[in-house]
């Protein structure tokens, strides 16, 4: 029999460089082979799949009592629209904004703010995840999506629903968007009310989405217009949202 | 305590006889098959894993380095914990205890000589530069790797009874008679030697056992509490931890007290013979520490 000691320390000191190196800039280094990000975001489907098994299509987000509420919910991302546009219908409170109900629909629609609040109305308490890891409970209330896309006669082509907002950072536009079982999810709405009050403007006046299972960059503010889209790989960066296409975040946001 | 220390202290008492070893049993200094294969892969790819994890775990906290107990927390709520920085100066804060840590948390140098505001340094995170989307890709596939791998290794230790016989803490190892020898023994650094030095000690099971069946599925499902879309499937979660911040928090606690053991783990290898352990863990094979020479 061979001498083992030297196969023993090559071994371990193998194992020393190799732990040391892939923790320290290897780790980088690794990331930066286009297979292994890509093996590594894999588990995104594998996630989406999972919890779609597990919370089916129509689990409820946990809707929490007043009590609960959170004494202040902290505005995040932008607080204003830069858009003269935006501004413009901010300083006449939304009488001349229109939400555009377009893209794979039978019938195109331009809603006023009033009839929105005519529409059923759904309220909800519920959680505010941000993908930082902060929280707020906060109270929710509009008509639901599903509701307003079955009145525009969605198409069953569509896959997908787009929400274009007023919004922009760094010149490019603020945009998200969710497939067909969270739009019709019953907890999806398009929120006119926070707190019983008309939606403020920081924080996404006049209507935001609210998708609830998902995380809080999900919840586009100012939304303008909703398209709903057979594909995402040819709008804007191709990832189905901001985040998404200006930083690498998961389109699905439910984790 | 001094009437303790007055007293003479009980003689140790002795292990409970074993069974007669047979003529041919391995004595110290015999090279022995020790750690099977299941063990051994699960070790290295736990190893690999959980430091992933706690790196990249690390980025994810310096997203919103605070953490709450309850259902909410954001800025403006009172956080338990916070690393963070004023002005150049770093600190730590557990409730009303405050350190500062200018130089390490909150206010570090990068590589390139900048002065950073970030909870934990570049050395310690996954990406080394803030990237919060590319922590979580990282973090959220190796989580994968993490409960998979401890449920199969649950499921294999089960049917080749490696639970059973190695990890199972019987009533008398627990007495604190026991408890106590095993305790001074350690302190000594008197280590089992002979074949006695292939079972695990009460401490040893104690440790592995709180790291198997307390520390690793706390982790995994205070993780899973974190995600919105389980929440609805599965809302037990919420109230299992008392709140999504709450589960934060106690994700958090569980990944320092794993760390804890990983020092602890770490020093005890280097203490019984770091070669003769590593190599039991790669290649199962163990060499039987000599016995002492009778006092």
């Amino acid at each position: 029999m061979s001498d083992p000691v030297l196969d023993r320390r090559t071994l371990v000191r193998g194992l020393a460089l190799g732990a040391g190196s892939l923790t320290l800039a290897g780790c980088d280094k690794l990331y930066a082979v286009p297979q292994f990000k890509h093996l590594l975001q894999s588990a995104e489907g594998l996630h989406y799949r999972t919890h779609r098994l597990i919370a089916g299509c129509d689990a409820l987000a946990r809707e929490y009592d007043a009590a609960d509420m959170s004494p202040i919910f902290r505005v995040n991302g932008n607080s204003m629209p830069a858009a003269a546009a935006y501004q413009a219908h901010a300083a006449a409170n939304f009488t001349d904004w229109r939400l555009v109900v377009d893209g794979l629909v039978a019938h195109p629609l331009q809603l006023t703010l009033a009839q929105l609040h005519a529409a059923p109305q759904r309220a909800q308490i519920t959680r505010h995840d941000c993908v930082e890891g902060w929280s707020a409970i906060g109270k929710w209330q509009g008509p639901q999506l599903g509701a307003v896309l079955r009145a525009a006669g969605l198409s069953s082509r569509a896959n997908f629903i787009v929400f274009h907002c007023a919004d922009d950072s760094g010149g490019r536009p603020y945009y998200e968007s969710i497939d067909i079982v969270d739009a019709f999810h019953p907890q999806t709405i398009l929120a006119t009310h926070m707190n019983d009050q008309p939606l403020a403007v920081p924080h996404g006046a006049p209507i935001r989405l609210r998708v609830e299972r998902q995380l809080g960059y999900k919840q586009a503010k100012f939304v303008m217009r909703i398209e709903a889209r057979e594909r995402l790989d040819d709008l804007f960066g191709g990832k189905g949202g901001y985040w998404e296409d200006s930083a690498g975040y998961a389109w699905y946001a439910g984790i | 305590m001094a009437t303790v220390l007055d007293s003479p202290l009980p003689e140790p008492r002795p292990e409970p006889p074993a069974a007669p070893a047979p003529a041919d049993a391995p004595r110290g200094g015999d090279l022995v098959k020790r750690h099977r294969l299941s063990t051994r892969l699960w070790h290295w790819v736990n190893a690999i894993t959980l430091l992933v994890m706690l790196m990249s775990g690390l980025m994810i906290f310096n997203a919103h380095p605070r953490l709450y107990w309850g259902q909410y927390g954001a800025n403006y709520d009172r956080a338990w914990l916070e690393i963070g920085s004023v002005g150049e100066r770093g600190f730590a804060r557990v409730g009303p205890l405050k350190v500062e840590t200018t130089g390490v948390l909150g206010v570090w140098k990068a590589e390139n000589g900048t002065v950073q505001h970030r909870a934990f340094p570049h050395w310690a995170t996954i990406p080394s530069s803030y990237s919060l989307a590319d922590a979580r890709i990282w973090h959220l596939a190796f989580a994968w790797v993490l409960a998979l791998g401890l449920t199969a290794y649950m499921i294999v230790s089960l049917v080749n009874r490696h639970f059973q016989q190695d990890l199972r803490i019987r009533a008398a190892e627990v007495a604190p008679r026991h408890l106590w020898h095993d305790i001074k023994d350690h302190a000594r650094l008197r280590f089992p030697t002979g074949i006695a030095a292939l079972r695990y000690n009460i401490l040893q099971k104690l440790a592995y056992a709180g790291v198997l069946f307390v520390l690793l599925p706390l982790i995994i499902f205070t993780g899973m509490t974190m995600s919105p879309a389980l929440d609805s499937g599965w809302s037990f979660l919420i109230d299992l931890f008392g709140g999504r911040q709450s589960a934060r928090s106690l994700h958090f606690i569980a990944a320092v007290l794993l760390v804890g053991f990983f020092i602890v783990h770490i020093v005890m290898v280097v203490l019984a013979g770091p070669i003769n352990e590593v190599r039991s863990m790669i290649t199962g094979r163990y060499r039987l520490p000599k016995e002492r020479d009778p006092e």
